[in-house]
């Protein structure tokens, strides 16, 4: 029952927004006090559905709630948690609530806060409602709230490209999820049920070869295109950049993860023989993407655009895990989302708050000189960037280390040859993330200050922005110095998914 | 040998039908404006009120064969009532309800030139037709209702005499409507040729037996049946004539054309593959399937180009037709299943198109004089700018019902008629139709959003926008399609469950 508050909580606070504005909440403050409430009371229950989650059987589908919805095309109203999806829930319940905590104090010019913050909670709403379905249509359906409060977001209150961004955001996603539709159907009609923990129980069984091998590519280029792989990642960057802070913390911190959680959920249970198949493809436009985001990265002007492009290899060392089929694999991805969502959601607040103080994120107009001009700002932007690229003992470096490691020993149905390949290639490609890191943070936190700005007066970082950095770089260090914290909750799971008993 | 009758299955066709001579004759002793419309408003609720009776009791069936003309086959009625029936007869009077609702303003309005009578006459004896046509199970019962329906409508078209737009219209109308009759009754005859009978439940059985030498024959028949239908919901090739009759027609006319006829339209279609033509399912399967991925392709890369709302929603509805056809693709597999698809999705249909055509309406009306000819100067889509900002209700149930076109979330009633869709087209082994299906909406998506965008954006331009209409009666409409919208979107499994009780 927990779980239907947790969804109906952000769900309710969105509908009350529609009352009108002169009776209830008038004023922007008092909404945005509001949006803080709500999104903190479900953060509380994620924590509360943590806390009274029997940590002793993770493998086990938790607080279920089993409804028929419209028994006609057997939907029900299937929701739970495991040890898979409980990281993710809480990640995005913090995720939504810190953004609302940083927008009391910083709030993106655009459109009415009664809508931005409406919005979100509706977004709110999809991001937990994917996570938690366990029906494959319901979790379709909340796959898709998402599109239209994010494209809205984007629009509104974007940047300068803002509405060829949005189209390109909500096209290029709707393409996605059309084909993932098929793909969940194909499974459900040729399987007769859309009961994800029966369809992962039966690993493939009652599914022809050929089916699998369909459905994978299917239900895989869905949700490729929210990952996104490279080469269905163009929207990414336009998006992310144009977002205002907001939409990108919660794009990139957990939209993102929608797409590695289906694969890991979906994909990878049902067609295990569609996923040997093409776990090899995947695996190489996984490694392409991890080369091609730090290569981009490297040509990269813009703050928040490189920052984008570097989601586009965080998340290629994520595919380059589920491609692995292995255990180890699908772990390290899981570790890898969560430690991106932390990360990357941490770079994005802090790109918001340097485009707020310098007005532009163009590198060249940033300077040198942060840690001068900006001490404490350029503090959490170094530890961030160092995270990201994968500094061992903070969050990131587990992740890509276990993919790594999972691509050095794949599956035994696949090509071990193609797989250690693609760990070097991998490797590279971590060389050269920590490379274009280290290139940003030398061009804009060290050197000299830029004559124009030497007289500049920084603002430093106001409470609310502390309040939505600080659990961020707490939880990196958390989940970077005890890995054990994650792997503990993903490692049964999986191997139940993966059919390893 | 006499049949006996059963009224009361009968009873809404005839309600509408009396009414329809009783209006004619009242405009012809002088009865003001106002009266027809309200006679004719609610001779439309009378039946829809029966409908809903029905729909309490039993199946009921008339005009059967009697005796020995009968033999030993099949019961063989010609008139119908089951659930299909009346989910139908439903929707159907659901929509022209809005419809007359819609029509009041334009043709009570002070300097109207629309005659009344013959306008309500005219409609509501399409409507008896679009009621006779879901509840035939025969080929002539059928033709002869479809033609009913299609007759009045050429008129309709026309009734604009002053208006050469409305003449061209009319007149294109007339000619495709005359030659895919012709086609249709041609492709009949090859049938009655082949199997000896003109009920469904008769000539079903008999194409399975149909000897091999004439199964071309039988073949060709099935496919020219088809163009008939094809015809009346406006599959490519044969909507060439809607997107100028749309623009064309007295707007109430064009919602009719576009969701009553339309719905009806499918109704026959389905009837005639489901019940009669199942052993060919091999032939119109696929020729059903390549018909709705023409359609709704050609419909939306022509919607995408289109810079008029109404020539929008003609294009737009002409691919969303492609997306009905679609689980009829599948042949004799699953039949009833996408059987239940394609009624799911026209009665959600029905729903938000009626919804979206009764803002254009009252849009557009404000803008020109009332019938005084359309109004171009307030017909494009950029003349929606801003209308949230004046009329904010408004533009949220516009915004509502595009949104519910697409198929996205919020507008869940749209999202799942969708997967409906979709279901029974990847149940019927038509997964290549479901992708191609799966691009379409994404090109559906743009200009949908495009619109929707518009609504909330800054107005342009220098020129005083048109406000919305104060009337009663298009905002009675608008808020009955928007009531039905949000029910359906909170409570989708209301449609999906009736329709999978037909089967």
């Amino acid at each position: 029952m927990i779980l239907l508050v947790t969804l109906a909580v952000p769900l309710a606070g969105a509908l009350l927004l529609l009352l009108p504005g002169a009776r209830f909440l008038p004023g922007d403050a008092a909404v945005r006090r509001y949006g803080v409430a709500v999104s903190g009371v479900t953060l509380l229950l994620a924590l509360v559905t943590a806390a009274v989650f029997d940590h002793g059987e993770p493998h086990r589908m938790q607080q279920g709630v089993d409804w028929a919805w419209a028994p006609a095309i057997d939907l029900r109203f299937h929701l739970g948690v495991d040890g898979v999806s409980l990281p993710l829930v809480v990640l995005t319940a913090l995720l939504t609530f810190l953004c609302f905590v940083h927008m009391v104090r910083h709030p993106p010019s655009g459109g009415p806060a009664r809508l931005l913050t409406a919005l979100v909670l509706v977004l709110e709403v999809g991001m937990l409602g994917t996570f938690l379905a366990l029906d494959l249509l319901l979790f379709f359906v909340f796959f898709e709230v998402v599109l239209i409060p994010m494209y809205v977001v984007i629009a509104l209150w974007g940047g300068a490209g803002r509405r060829a961004a949005a189209y390109k955001f909500i096209l290029y996603t709707l393409l996605g999820s059309g084909v993932l539709l098929v793909g969940l159907l194909l499974v459900a009609v040729n399987a007769g049920t859309l009961d994800m923990v029966a369809l992962a129980e039966r690993h493939g069984g009652g599914l022809s070869r050929g089916v699998q091998i369909t459905a994978f590519v299917l239900i895989g280029l869905g949700l490729a295109v929210k990952v996104p792989m490279w080469p269905l990642h163009t929207w990414l960057p336009d998006a992310h950049t144009e977002a205002p802070t907001v939409g990108s913390v919660l794009l990139a911190g957990v939209l993102l993860k929608m797409g590695t959680y289906g694969f890991v959920r979906i994909a990878l249970p049902v067609a295990p023989e569609g996923a040997q198949v093409w776990a090899p493809w995947l695996g190489l436009l996984a490694v392409i993407g991890i080369v091609y985001g730090a290569l981009a990265c490297l040509a990269q002007r813009d703050l928040k655009r490189l920052i984008a492009y570097s989601s586009v290899g965080h998340m290629g060392f994520v595919l380059l895990g589920i491609a692995t089929l292995t255990p180890v694999g699908v772990n390290a991805a899981l570790f890898g989302n969560i430690a991106h969502g932390l990360i990357t959601g941490l770079l994005f607040f802090l790109a918001g708050a340097v485009k707020e103080r310098y007005g532009t994120g163009d590198l060249a107009a940033l300077g040198g000189g942060m840690l001068t001009s900006a001490p404490r700002l350029a503090a959490f932007l170094t530890f961030a960037s160092v995270a990201s690229l994968g500094l061992p003992g903070l969050a990131g470096f587990w992740g890509e280390m276990l993919a790594l490691l999972g691509a050095y020993r794949p599956d035994g149905g696949l090509p071990r040859e193609t797989f250690v390949t693609f760990m070097a290639v991998g490797a590279l490609g971590a060389v050269l993330t920590a490379a274009y890191f280290l290139r940003l943070l030398a061009r804009v936190t060290h050197g000299p200050v830029a004559e124009d700005r030497r007289d500049a007066v920084l603002p430093a970082p106001t409470s609310s922005e502390y309040a939505a950095w600080v659990p961020l770089v707490i939880l990196t260090l958390l989940v970077g110095l005890w890995p054990k914290l994650l792997l503990d909750l993903t490692t049964a799971p999986v191997r139940t998914l993966l059919g390893g008993g | 040998m006499i049949q006996s009758i059963d009224y009361a299955a009968i009873a809404p066709p005839l309600i509408v039908a009396v009414a329809a001579i009783a209006l004619l004759l009242a405009d012809a002793f002088g009865a003001s404006r106002r009266v027809l419309g309200l006679v004719s408003l609610g001779a439309v609720g009378a039946a829809l009120v029966t409908v809903i009776a029905l729909a309490l009791g039993d199946r009921r069936a008339t005009f059967c064969l009697t005796g020995d003309l009968r033999g030993n086959g099949p019961p063989s009625c010609s008139y119908v009532t089951d659930d299909f029936t009346l989910i139908f007869q439903g929707v159907v009077l659901a929509a022209a309800l809005v419809v007359v609702l819609l029509s009041l303003e334009e043709i009570t309005a002070a300097g109207a030139r629309l005659p009344a009578g013959e306008f309500h006459f005219l409609l509501l004896a399409a409507i008896a037709g679009a009621l006779t046509l879901v509840a035939a199970r025969d080929l002539v019962l059928l033709v002869v209702a479809l033609e009913t329906l299609s007759l009045p409508v050429f008129a309709l078209v026309a009734l604009r005499r002053y208006d050469g737009v409305a003449s061209e219209a009319a007149l294109k109308l007339f000619l495709v409507s005359v030659i895919s009759t012709a086609v249709m009754l041609f492709g009949i005859s090859l049938l009655y040729g082949v199997t000896g009978a003109m009920h469904l439940d008769r000539v079903a059985p008999a194409l399975g037996r149909v000897p091999g030498d004439l199964e071309p024959v039988a073949a060709v028949g099935v496919v020219m049946v088809l163009a008939g239908f094809a015809f009346k919901v406006a599959a490519v090739p044969f909507h060439f004539w809607a997107p100028d009759v749309y623009q064309g027609a007295p707007l109430p006319v064009t919602a009719f054309l576009s969701v009553v006829s339309k719905a009806a339209g499918f109704a026959g279609l389905t009837i005639v593959v489901a019940l009669g033509l199942p052993a060919y399912g091999h032939v119109w399967g696929p020729v059903l399937g390549v018909l709705a991925a023409v359609t709704m392709t050609l419909g939306n890369l022509v919607a995408l180009r289109q810079r008029s709302a109404i020539r929008l929603l003609a294009w737009s509805s002409i691919a969303q037709s492609g997306y009905m056809l679609a689980p009829l693709a599948v042949g004799d597999e699953r039949l009833p299943e996408a059987v239940a698809a394609t009624v799911a999705y026209v009665a959600i249909y029905s729903v938000m198109n009626i919804g979206a055509f009764a803002v254009v309406i009252g849009f557009r009306r404000r803008a020109g004089a009332p019938a005084a000819g359309p109004a171009p100067s307030w017909d494009t889509l950029d003349d929606y700018r801003g209308l949230a900002r004046r009329n904010p209700a408004t533009a949220a149930a516009m915004a509502f019902f595009l949104i519910c076109l697409a198929g996205l979330p919020p507008g869940v009633m749209g999202l799942f008629a969708k997967i409906v869709v979709f279901r029974a087209t990847v149940a019927g082994g038509a997964t290549w139709l479901a992708v191609v299906m799966a691009v379409n909406t994404v090109i559906a998506l743009y200009y949908y959003l495009a619109w929707a965008a518009r609504l909330f954006a800054a107005p342009s331009g220098a020129a005083e926008p048109p406000r919305m209409p104060r009337g009663a009666a298009v905002r009675a409409a608008i808020g009955a399609a928007a009531a039905g919208a949000v029910v359906l979107s909170v409570a989708p499994q209301l449609v999906l469950q009736a329709a999978a009780a037909i089967t």
